[in-house]
């Protein structure tokens, strides 16, 4: 075990990211995969945060990229519930099997 | 020889992995939020490990206090009581596992060899004083106007789910 550093960081960040990809290519449910979105954008934070600590502790930029992903992905989570919400009431399902309307 | 702040460090990488695994795996809806939970908590924790305690705060309050709260209410709202999700065709899990263990591999390596420059440049304090005076700032290196743009895209988001989730009325004849 060594100190932990930027590569066990870098290490913790891209694991997660292809756990929530495995979780967006495996899942069927809508809410289930906003949840593996909202992993996959965790992930990218937890990168820009280590780069700046450990790369360009003289800068903040990172630090702000992550204030904005965190805003952004609150307004796109807000949005997507507000969809499956409409959705299940028209379909009364929010499986994507079901849901192919706009699908040919 | 391990001190403290590095058993802390596994510890954290350790809930983190772990819950994210079984949010994605597991096949009661609820219990997947709440893994979700408990690894943006452990995410949260590295935050504070790295000593961005801002970025820490930020992380609890939207994320922890607010979208898994939202997604734990549409759970209420749109699946039936302790009724689990359909079982996935084995086919698709495999490839899927395979497509991303490859993914990950490649990545890491790519990681490993890359050597990545120390930096040059003397450590700025991240403060909250700090933060702000480089959000507010319309000079170099500020921020003034991707805030502005954030709260428009706010706002907009907000206005966008009440018209979408708004129940229609029945039509008058």
């Amino acid at each position: 075990m060594m100190e932990p550093g930027l590569y066990h960081i870098l290490f913790i960040s891209a694991a997660l990211f292809f756990i929530g990809v495995y979780g967006f290519l495996t899942r069927r449910n809508l809410i289930t995969m906003l949840m593996s979105i909202e992993l996959i954008l965790n992930s990218v934070n937890l990168n820009f945060i280590a780069f700046n600590k450990y790369l360009w502790p003289g800068k903040m930029d990172g630090l702000f990229f992550v204030v904005f992903i965190i805003a952004i992905a609150a307004a796109e989570a807000a949005v997507a519930i507000a969809i499956i919400i409409n959705l299940y009431r028209s379909h009364h399902s929010i499986d994507v099997v079901n849901d192919e309307d706009l699908k040919y | 020889m391990m001190n403290g702040s590095t058993i802390i460090f596994y510890l954290l990488a350790l809930q983190t992995l772990t819950c994210g695994l079984l949010s994605v795996s597991t096949r009661q809806i609820f219990r997947a939020a709440i893994y979700l939970l408990f690894s943006l908590i452990g995410i949260a924790g590295i935050y504070f490990w790295l000593q961005y305690q801002f970025i820490a705060a930020v992380q609890i309050v939207v994320y922890v206090g607010g979208i898994v709260v939202l997604i734990i209410f549409s759970i209420f709202l749109t699946q039936q009581a302790g009724e689990k999700l359909p079982k996935q065709r084995l086919g698709r899990k495999i490839f899927s596992a395979l497509a991303v263990f490859c993914a990950f591999a490649l990545t890491m390596l790519q990681v490993y060899q890359h050597d990545f420059n120390s930096p040059a440049e003397a450590a700025q304090p991240v403060t909250v004083l700090n933060i702000g005076k480089n959000m507010m700032s319309v000079g170099d290196g500020g921020y003034a106007l991707p805030f502005e743009i954030i709260s428009m895209l706010l706002l907009a988001a907000m206005i966008g789910c009440i018209v979408i989730a708004l129940r229609s009325k029945p039509e008058k004849t």
